[in-house]
């Protein structure tokens, strides 16, 4: 499938007055995700990476600066784009609707887009299904019924049925132990590879970005700017095992570097505001 | 549904309640302090089989009683759900009615009676507006609660995924909320029953509430004990009418038990 989805960040600030004192979330941020590639954020909490992907998404405004989504202005200080199915969102804490089943999650999108009856949708949500290993016969249960990895599943699902340009993941796996967590990121490199979106996955995991992504950015501490730009040219369709490459561990070294300095800088300010 | 009757109906249960009045009775023969003017469990099933059991008098006790928690309690949904609803999403209408809500909503609900009184033409529509007064605050602010707890990304994604904003209203905002308006059905279910009784007793002539005092009045434990009874298991029948329907309403939680 191929379709446009590549996003330019330009220059964005944001700069948050809730009491009169304003914090600098972002600051000179600038960083590209190239029509269907696969981009991973990483940098200490607080840096302001959920800020940028929620401006992406069209839930949030920069003080300054622009986002643009193929060439076409997405948000910048006066312009907002309402967010639309071309760039999903999967929350770290889920957001299934608990009161529709899995089918009626995933048909959610194209039945109020009013793109394909309910039959048709619903059909499209069994195939897909089907399509990510046979997850047919969870169809019918509700979000609270199935395991928080079939949840983030469905929910990546959900947003796929759309054919987003986009796709935006907020620290999606977050919450889970080691081994649904690398069923998840075969899962999500199968996706990658069938329908091609961009990805802008967020992760506080560095083995987990390298492995799955084209590129690999680490922020800075707050105010947030991009801080490096890592390459990551390992061949795909990735597997677990080439994180036991010499290559897989020059990169981690690099991000480990990047990411240490930040954190320790970000610990230290954290200290001072305690003090 | 079996399985929850049988989780009711466990022996220990039996056991307790068997034990609950044989302890009840010995009280009473053994004239235990404060047990001396008492009627025991044999003497009130006695009097029951023979004086209330066919008396169409006391069955209309439970009807009347029932029909007041009844209407109270539908008209205090009917009334406290759209305005908790709109105290949750208008912002203007909150800042305009809520103070006013917030005075009026720690005065008790006995302390209406006696306005009730005045207001209303009859004695009846005055015991519903207080039993509808003892529900509907509650359920306002549950519902209130609920529509300022809901999730910001459901509705983020609602709008992501492509749901006009007016729709996003009804799609997301109402079943978000059901979980609270059941919390405020729980809640008011019981209280309804609370205010109804003390009400009878205050101000009627009729209900189980009154039946209940008119054993006190007329010096007849037996009478009190089976009013207190009534009452309970009036409560009882309609906590578990409220839990099916709440369960009916969120099918998504019913599964998860």
């Amino acid at each position: 499938m191929s379709q446009a989805g590549s996003i330019s960040v330009s220059n964005i600030q944001k700069i948050y007055d809730p009491e009169g004192a304003a914090v600098h979330a972002l600051e000179n941020c600038s960083c590209e995700i190239p029509s269907g590639k696969f981009v991973a954020m990483v940098g200490p909490s607080g840096c302001g990476k959920s800020t940028l992907l929620n401006m992406i998404a069209g839930f949030d405004k920069p003080t300054s600066g622009e986002i643009k989504l193929d060439d076409q202005l997405l948000v910048s200080a006066n312009t907002q784009t309402p967010p639309n199915s071309d760039r999903v969102v999967v929350f770290q804490n889920g957001a299934l609707f608990p009161w529709k089943t899995v089918l009626e999650n995933i048909a959610y999108g194209p039945i109020v887009q009013k793109t394909r009856g309910r039959g048709q949708a619903e059909e499209e949500a069994r195939e897909l299904l089907n399509k990510a290993g046979n997850l047919e016969r969870i169809a019918g249960s509700f979000p609270g019924q199935i395991s928080s990895g079939m949840q983030r599943r469905v929910e990546i699902l959900r947003a796929l049925i759309n054919k987003p340009k986009v796709l935006l993941l907020d620290e999606p796996f977050r919450a889970m132990d080691t081994v649904s967590k690398s069923k998840m990121h075969q899962h999500l490199l199968d996706i990658h590879d069938k329908f091609r979106p961009s990805i802008l996955l967020i992760t506080h995991d560095l083995v987990e970005a390298i492995l799955l992504a084209d590129v690999v950015l680490v922020m800075t501490t707050r105010p947030g700017t991009i801080k490096v730009n890592i390459n990551v040219e390992l061949p795909r369709p990735r597997s677990r095992e080439m994180i036991l490459s010499d290559e897989f561990t020059e990169l981690q070294k690099q991000a480990i570097a990047a990411v240490h300095e930040e954190a320790r800088k970000a610990f230290e300010r954290g200290e001072k505001e305690l003090a | 549904m079996l399985k929850q009757l049988q989780s009711t109906l466990n022996w220990r249960g039996f056991v307790a309640i068997f034990g609950f009045f044989l302890i009840w009775y010995l009280a009473c023969v053994l004239k235990l302090p404060g047990f001396a003017e008492m009627a025991n469990p044999l003497e009130v099933i006695q009097m029951f089989v023979r004086e209330y059991a066919h008396d169409d008098h006391y069955w209309l006790s439970w009807v009347t009683s029932f029909q007041r928690v009844l209407y109270g309690f539908l008209f205090a949904q009917l009334f406290g759900i759209p305005l908790g609803l709109l105290f949750g999403t208008n912002e203007k209408f909150r800042n305009l009615f809520f103070p006013v809500f917030e005075l009026l909503r720690p005065i008790p609900p006995l302390a209406w009676v006696p306005m009730s009184i005045l207001f209303w033409p009859t004695n009846e529509s005055s015991i519903i507006f207080i039993t509808f007064i003892g529900a509907f605050f509650i359920i306002v602010i549950n519902v209130f609660d609920g529509v300022r707890d809901i999730k910001r990304e459901h509705l983020w994604l609602a709008l992501s995924l492509g749901a006009p904003r007016r729709v996003v209203f009804l799609r997301i905002m109402l079943p978000s909320v059901i979980p609270s308006i059941a919390v405020g059905m729980t809640l008011g279910i019981a209280i309804t029953w609370d205010v109804v009784i003390a009400a009878e007793m205050i101000a009627s002539d009729s209900g189980l509430g009154r039946l209940t005092w008119e054993g006190y009045v007329s010096s007849t434990p037996e009478v009190l004990v089976i009013g207190m009874i009534s009452i309970g298991l009036a409560g009882y029948l309609s906590t578990k009418v409220v839990n099916t329907i709440e369960s009916k309403m969120m099918p998504w939680r019913r599964v998860r038990r």
